[in-house]
């Protein structure tokens, strides 16, 4: 047997790749953990040295994610004893709960921005694709490497002319100026990765259905869409991790309504000194829908990402 | 049920010319074969009669009723794919009642229409399975189901068999000729693969580089060919071309060839020039007495016959004999062409020259 045949691997091998794995998971993992576990320790325990492993939990952090707070007399904290368990949680610093901070807002924006945007981009880039890919399209070439080419350069780079353009369209801080935009920057992606799984369906599908007495347009839906699910799904998700995460945009062209998770959370660390534990609980809120989209969609993903591997 | 006519199609896809006026029939419930090396247009038209490919120019008439333009879905027609084409997000049964389904058919009735073609092609096992997991032959049947449920005027199929592997193959072209004649539905079937041509064909159209090389029945395909390319085409090993020059009158029943006499049909036109005489590997007999000498380069064994291939004046020949005949290798035999059989061609235009053989047949190219 040569050394370059594909035979199970021996226990030797598997301990190593193994090793490998658990290497490489910690170096990803690590933060994390960091991350949500600093989400629930104290304020000292949070900059402690050396570092805590073990601590005793609180929710200190969340409380003052989504709270604005004040400093109050002894007087009126000794007439106003607190009424519930995030209100106990504030007092220990002498302080009142003045009112919600703008964490849920800007969570809600970034969800309607991330996800519209994904929406659009996928839609668009659906069609296009099955365009381009199946018809007649003059200068295709063309048109395909002008869309590619919008990705050439990092889209920060523009930024100054975009800056300009949304200021004098009204668009700067609204939701459909960061849907627009992110759609404008995804949709090359889109295009591409979707024409890839388009021109992998047979198109003797929607020629069967065609046959069969369907119109072009029921035969997209009802064929070829099934068909793409895969692809749509791939599309979907890398579409949704771009604009989910997008930082640069949102902190040039946001700043009340429209803004976005990302550009808000650091601000917290302003408001009544370092508020690590608010900064990382956040955070750790803001990974949860990605990683739920992602999670519930791994099936097609991984499938996706194999797709044009593996001949049927 | 339908009869077919094509008049003068053409289909050009940018420079290049795919199919060049092409013209002919297909009566009503004729097994009709469209046949040629790949490339050569065959697909193209069979497209073009299914309203798959619109035509540059040309009319398409079935039943009467000229529909070169019209979308597929109104041309009532079924087509099987080669790779055929089934819904893989359906099972068998949604694959078969899909194109029912279309046309607004009540359930029951859809139910019981696809379980009555389910019958017909013994597939009613296999209704609710997922297409997935379905051997070739089931896909086939599958596929074939989808076209018949609807009863169309006419089926297309593209080289239907042509995924298939070869032992199944046969038993499916059998399978697929009996349903035809069951049915009695007009059927044009792409295939480049002569012996399933001449097998299940009523007629056969040859085509090569977008133009009809010949059209007719298999017989005449195989005994008549109008053209070299035909003669070339068909039959295995394909018919022998030995070039010479010479000329020949109306009514002579021989030509000279390297300084021999062979007897050949009754020529109806003169030529002269350089010529071939075309003789299929069956119609030559060694015969030691023959004048026309060739030397055995290799015999090749096929139970009750061989092949023997010559070196000739006129070039390579390969004899079909009978396997009992002692023949070996460097032997110098004369070879006894069965005159009757033979076809001359111009060897310029590659074109038949007609004769009493091929009269018949060459006047309705």
């Amino acid at each position: 047997m040569s050394a370059w045949s594909i035979t199970e691997p021996t226990p030797r091998q598997k301990w190593v790749a193994g090793i490998l794995v658990v290497l490489y998971a910690l170096v990803t993992i690590v933060p994390l953990i960091w991350i949500v576990a600093t989400g629930f320790k104290s304020p000292a325990d949070a900059i402690s040295y050396p570092p805590k492993v073990l601590f005793e939990p609180t929710l200190e952090g969340y409380v003052n994610l989504f709270t604005t707070r004040t400093r109050q007399t002894q007087e009126y904290l000794d007439a106003n004893p607190p009424e519930t368990w995030y209100e106990e949680i504030v007092r220990q610093y002498d302080m009142v709960i003045a009112g919600p901070s703008r964490y849920g807002e800007r969570f809600v924006n970034s969800i309607i921005i991330g996800f519209g945007s994904t929406f659009l981009s996928v839609f668009l880039g659906t069609l296009a694709a099955y365009a381009f890919s199946r018809f007649k399209v003059p200068l295709k070439d063309d048109l395909l490497f002008f869309i590619l080419s919008t990705r050439m350069m990092p889209p920060i780079a523009v930024a100054i002319p975009i800056f300009l353009m949304f200021r004098t369209l009204g668009l700067s801080d609204t939701h459909l100026g960061m849907i627009l935009l992110y759609t404008a920057v995804n949709i090359s992606l889109a295009v591409w990765l979707l024409k890839g799984f388009m021109d992998e369906i047979p198109r003797e599908y929607e020629e069967a259905a065609l046959i069969d007495g369907y119109t072009r347009f029921q035969a997209f839906r009802k064929v070829v869409l099934p068909q793409a699910v895969t692809g749509i799904v791939a599309t979907a998700i890398f579409c949704l991790i771009f604009s989910w995460n997008e930082y640069a945009f949102a902190v040039l062209l946001t700043s009340g309504t429209a803004q976005t998770a990302p550009p808000f959370i650091p601000t917290i660390i302003g408001v009544g000194g370092q508020d690590w534990p608010a900064v990382a609980a956040g955070a750790t809120l803001f990974l949860l829908p990605v990683l739920v989209f992602t999670v519930f969609l791994r099936k097609h993903l991984l499938r996706g990402i194999t797709f044009g591997a593996v001949r049927k | 049920m339908a009869e077919i006519v094509i008049e003068n199609l053409r289909k050009e896809f940018g420079d290049f010319t795919a199919v060049q006026a092409s013209s002919f029939r297909i009566e009503d419930g004729e097994f009709f074969m469209l046949l040629g090396p790949s490339g050569c247009g065959k697909t193209t038209t069979l497209r073009m009669i299914a309203g798959l490919e619109l035509p540059t120019s040309g009319e398409i008439y079935i039943d009467g009723e000229e529909v070169a333009n019209r979308p597929a879905s109104q041309r009532d027609i079924a087509f099987v794919f080669q790779m055929f084409a089934l819904y893989p997000h359906m099972n068998v049964r949604k694959n078969m009642s899909y194109p029912l389904v279309s046309q607004g058919m009540k359930r029951a009735q859809v139910r019981a229409k696809v379980a009555e073609v389910a019958r017909i092609l013994g597939i009613e096992d296999i209704l609710d399975r997922p297409v997935g997991g379905l051997s070739g032959g089931d896909r086939q049947r599958v596929a074939l189901g989808r076209a018949i449920v609807r009863e169309p005027k006419a089926f297309m199929m593209d080289e239907p068999l042509g995924a298939l592997d070869a032992e199944f193959r046969e038993h499916m072209a059998e399978e697929l000729r009996a349903l035809h004649d069951r049915m009695g539905a007009t059927t044009v079937y792409v295939t480049h693969d002569q012996l399933e041509a001449m097998q299940m064909g009523d007629k056969i159209v040859v085509m090569n580089h977008g133009v009809i090389e010949q059209f007719g029945v298999p017989q005449d395909i195989y005994d008549k060919p109008a053209t070299m390319f035909v003669a070339d085409f068909i039959g295995s090993p394909p018919m022998n071309f030995l070039k010479f020059h010479g000329e020949i009158h109306p009514g002579d029943r021989a030509v000279r060839m390297h300084d021999v006499e062979l007897g050949v049909p009754q020529a109806r036109g003169p030529f002269q020039g350089d010529m071939v005489f075309g003789v299929r590997p069956e119609h030559i007999r060694l015969d030691d007495a023959a004048p026309y000498r060739g030397r055995v380069l290799a015999t090749e064994y096929l139970g009750t016959t061989q092949i023997v291939t010559l070196d000739t004046p006129g070039g390579p020949v390969k004899a079909r004999t009978a396997s009992a005949d002692a023949v070996r290798v460097g032997d110098n035999v004369g070879l006894a062409f069965d005159g009757r059989t033979v076809t001359l061609f111009d060897s310029q235009s590659g074109h038949a020259l007609v004769s009493e053989l091929n009269e018949g047949v060459l006047a309705h190219v």
